[in-house]
């Protein structure tokens, strides 16, 4: 995948950017209030650029979707990013996993670990928030989030 | 006080009251099909209606005083609002050594004119906090106008703010430790008492606000209103009777706030800043006697030109450490010209000490002309930029 260099905008947000395959600098700013704002960088000034586009946090989704993109990892990162101490793990399931065909009530994860499965990613598409009732296959990715102690408890548990 | 409807007093504090407020919606209005900020039409407004001016308030000025002492708080709380801890500590660890030569040649000039004008030290090191810090709020006003908030040497910029604000945080309580005065031993316990008085305020922010903000994030927006203007106000009451800067403890409640507490917040309190914050720079300037404003331009005008160069190099020497082109950095060091709410604030700390009418003549000379100017500048930075490179002659 391309590199994405991030940098940090204190009392605005985050600017993503990389260059695209044609050589092209492409910016994203992630504003605090969610808005986001893509940018191309000037040729000739390679540090100015111009606004593409304005879009707000709802669109964003519906443009991230057109593109084809996940937007699951995302939007668990910017809670990793708010809250010190949370880790964040993804847990794929194999064939021999003690998880496969359980429910996530049947397996009791948080009441057992205190790290809650906050999406299942299967076939590539997120299952964002899956709820008790949820049943757990072979090639599933279980996104969780919790103490660092709870989420190495939970990997056990999916993975022994 | 008993407000009766009727009484002749409260119906003439009523008319005062809201003839400033309504002067004051003009001028927004003015500075906005400007495209300029507010703040020296508020300064403007206030020598023209102030002491020695047309006219003067009578019966409501005790109000007004005090709507103006909220407003500093307001402003501090708000800037404490717009950063998480984390792009504090961030800004802390790349942002030293700029920070320091900002301080080195921006506050120099400052505090050197007052020592040559034969004021007190405490009075020039004052003078030196009004040239020393940029406007943030101008600042990012022009960022947003000129469409630069992406721009490489933009971080450059913000970071260079972060850190002018964290000094503030210790300038502030420091300096109102020494005004306050006594003798040696005096001062130095109520310096450190300032100083430790902001680490714990500091310390409780940090540790105890993500519980704080999650116990603030329920409820109606009337609550949360409510809920944070009152525990400013307390804080900010605490810690000046501590003899810190109330200001202070404003900023590190605003500091403490974060998620989508501190995203309803800032939306509920920018009204009350920008009406707060208007009747502060409008008051500030009321006290300004014109006539010390005319003996002092000359000075005012001399400093707003050696200290626009030296933050032009500040600038253009933290945007050099990202690696940004000569054009870059030069917008970078004009866009830092600016200075504005935050000199007020400085230079109004002064007002009871002896050179306190000049310091305030000369400092609200001083934002007119950078808060005016500045952002002109740096609108055409590019073409100030020095032709060194005979390369780049090229048909555009």
């Amino acid at each position: 995948m391309t590199e994405v260099r991030e940098t940090k905008l204190p009392g605005v947000g985050v600017r993503h950017e990389f260059t695209t395959a044609e050589g092209q600098d492409l910016g994203v700013i992630v504003h605090h209030d969610g808005r986001r704002e893509i940018l191309a960088y000037d040729d000739k000034d390679p540090d100015a650029c111009a606004t593409l586009l304005n879009v707000s946090e709802h669109d964003t989704q519906t443009l991230a979707e057109i593109l084809g993109v996940s937007h699951v990892s995302e939007t668990v990162g910017e809670v990793r990013h708010e809250i010190e101490g949370l880790g964040l793990e993804w847990v794929e399931l194999t064939d021999n996993s003690p998880a496969v065909g359980q429910t996530i009530a049947d397996g009791a994860y948080r009441s057992e670990t205190g790290a809650t499965i906050v999406a299942v990613i299967r076939n590539r598409r997120p299952v964002p928030s899956p709820g008790p009732e949820f049943t757990l296959s072979a090639g599933d990715v279980a996104v969780a989030v919790g103490s660092h102690q709870g989420l190495t408890l939970l990997r056990a548990l999916l993975t022994q | 006080m008993i407000v009766a409807a009727g009484s002749a007093e409260t119906a003439l504090a009523f008319i005062e009251v809201g003839a400033l407020v309504l002067g004051l919606g003009l001028l927004a209005r003015v500075a906005s099909r400007l495209g300029v900020t507010a703040v020296p039409l508020y300064l403007i407004a206030g020598l023209a209606f102030g002491e020695g001016g047309f006219k003067e308030l009578d019966v409501s000025e005790d109000f007004v005083a005090l709507a103006a002492e909220i407003g500093v708080l307001l402003l501090l709380f708000s800037l404490g609002l717009e950063y998480s801890d984390v792009e504090l500590r961030h800004g802390l660890k790349t942002g030293i050594p700029p920070g320091l030569l900002d301080m080195v040649l921006n506050a120099g000039p400052g505090v050197l004119l007052g020592l040559a004008l034969g004021w007190s030290p405490l009075t020039a090191v004052l003078l030196g906090g009004v040239t020393w810090i940029s406007s943030s709020g101008v600042i990012s006003k022009v960022l947003a106008d000129l469409g630069r908030v992406g721009f490489r040497e933009t971080p450059a910029v913000l970071n260079l703010l972060v850190v002018e604000d964290l000094a503030m945080a210790i300038y502030l309580p420091v300096v109102a430790a020494l005004i306050v005065g006594g003798t040696l031993a005096e001062t130095l316990t109520s310096v450190g008492i300032a100083l430790l008085v902001v680490v714990v305020i500091l310390g409780i922010a940090l540790k105890f606000g993500g519980q704080l903000s999650d116990r603030l994030s329920g409820g109606s927006n009337e609550e949360l209103l409510l809920a944070v203007f009152g525990l400013m106000l307390l804080v900010a009451g605490i810690a000046q009777n501590f003899e810190v800067s109330g200001a202070i403890g404003a900023f590190l409640v605003g500091l403490a706030l974060s998620g989508r507490t501190e995203e309803r917040t800032m939306e509920l309190i920018s009204p009350l800043r920008d009406l707060f914050a208007a009747t502060f720079f409008v008051f500030f300037s009321f006290q300004i006697d014109p006539a010390d404003l005319i003996d002092v331009i000359g000075w005012a005008i001399l400093l707003a030109i050696v200290t626009a160069a030296t933050k032009t190099v500040t600038g253009w020497y933290a945007a050099r450490r990202l690696g940004v082109s000569a054009n870059g950095r030069m917008r970078a060091g004009t866009i830092m010209i600016a200075r504005g709410e935050f000199s007020i604030v400085i230079a109004a700390l002064g007002a009871d000490l002896a050179d306190g009418p000049q310091l305030g003549a000369l400092a609200a000379g001083y934002v007119l002309l950078t808060a005016v100017f500045g952002p002109l500048a740096t609108r055409y930075a590019e073409q100030l930029v020095p032709k060194a490179r005979p390369v780049e002659v090229q048909a555009a």
